[in-house]
């Protein structure tokens, strides 16, 4: 669609040109720096009525050709009046991986929050309530980061072992 | 005979009487947490009709089953929950790990999902197949029925010599060479914050 075009070069008039920009057949994408995504977000929710967040999930770039950031955590945004659609990405790196929350925006986020913190440990600052979704609330490591391995450490066999005489 | 018996009076040992009756009216506690469930549903419905072998009557709660039936992966989440279901069964109890995922993990060889249910409970009968066919789990109920027939007591005490697990070790060699993968990847440009404007 054109109309994602006119929405980020509008981006980028109105906060700079570090924004980049990229896109693949009808996928248009903007690299928003961190400390300006809550804006860029709001501004995109408010100016330009992308009142549905279909999905926040996120990519580790560990051992990536030619990656420069260890995560980028990805907003997919759709404006259902007009079906515009748009994806944010955004860089996230160690040792702090934190990003604002975006629930105050969009209420759907709460879960997919949680989801991105519990697989990849990126910390949602302002977040009402930021606990693991899926994995069990015991687990210390964050499963979809590259280094951590297919396996596992062995958690899936950290339990006590019954035997018939004692059950 | 020598000695007249009564008609309708026959002699036999208390355990055999205890295991002609367990044996023929297993009650199945269907722990179907995946894709093997639904061919445990099969094995129940009319075609095969697993109430030939008198083990139809499904309980849904375990305090009213004597048969285990493991039917999918059990992954750690879900471990806590089938120990603590194997415990509230009463005894005598027994249990079939049914397909490939609940003998041994099959195909999902993740940190997630536990290698075979027989690392943490004790299973009596292995159903091989993924899943396996109606046929094969009635086989081993056919099995299981005879391997009550043959071991059973009245009392159980057949249970209680069975006081090490028989699967593998709960952490094997790979697991352990595993655990030590722990370290991340030092000297990776990546790790350190790029210089953002
Ligand atoms: S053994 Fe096959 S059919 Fe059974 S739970 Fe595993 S993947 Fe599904």
């Amino acid at each position: 669609m054109v109309e994602a075009n006119t929405t980020v070069a509008d981006l980028r008039t109105q906060f700079g040109n570090e924004l980049t920009e990229s896109s693949f057949r009808d996928n248009h994408r903007v690299h928003v720096p961190p400390e300006k995504a809550l804006d860029v977000l709001t501004w995109l929710k408010e100016q330009r009525g992308f009142d549905m967040l279909v999905d926040i999930t996120a990519v580790d770039y560990l051992e990536y050709p030619d990656a420069t950031d260890r995560f980028h955590v990805i907003y997919l945004l759709l404006n259902m009046t007009t079906k515009e659609r748009l994806i944010v990405k955004v860089p996230v790196n160690l040792p702090d991986a934190a990003l604002p929350s975006v629930v105050p925006l969009w209420k759907g986020a709460d879960w997919m929050e949680r989801e991105v913190y519990d697989m990849f440990g990126i910390d949602f600052i302002g977040h009402p309530d930021l606990r693991r979704i899926l994995m069990p609330e015991e687990f210390t490591t964050f499963p979809l980061r590259k280094d951590y391995p297919l396996k596992g450490f062995g958690e899936r066999h950290n339990f006590p072992v019954l035997t018939r005489a004692e059950s | 005979m020598a000695v007249g018996m009564p008609e309708n009076v026959f002699l036999t040992r208390l355990d055999a009487a205890a295991n002609w009756a367990r044996s023929n009216s297993l009650w199945p506690m269907p722990f179907a947490t995946a894709c093997c469930g639904i061919e445990l549903m099969a094995t129940a419905s009319s075609r095969h009709d697993i109430a030939r072998f008198g083990a139809e009557v499904m309980r849904f709660s375990p305090r009213q089953c004597d048969l285990l039936i493991v039917a999918g992966r059990v992954v750690m989440k879900m471990l806590p929950v089938l120990q603590r279901i194997w415990q509230q069964m009463p005894e005598p109890k027994w249990c079939i790990s049914m397909g490939a995922c609940a003998c041994t993990g099959g195909v999902f060889d993740t940190y997630a999902v536990v290698q075979g249910v027989d690392r943490f409970i004790p299973v009596d009968m292995y159903v091989p197949g993924c899943p396996p066919r109606p046929e094969q789990l009635i086989a081993a109920v056919i099995d299981m029925q005879e391997k009550i027939k043959r071991t059973g007591t009245l009392t159980g005490k057949e249970f209680e010599t069975r006081t090490t697990h028989m699967g593998p070790q709960p952490f094997d060699v790979d697991e352990l060479r595993r655990m030590r993968e722990m370290v991340p990847v030092e000297g990776l440009t990546i790790y350190d914050p790029p210089k953002l404007n």
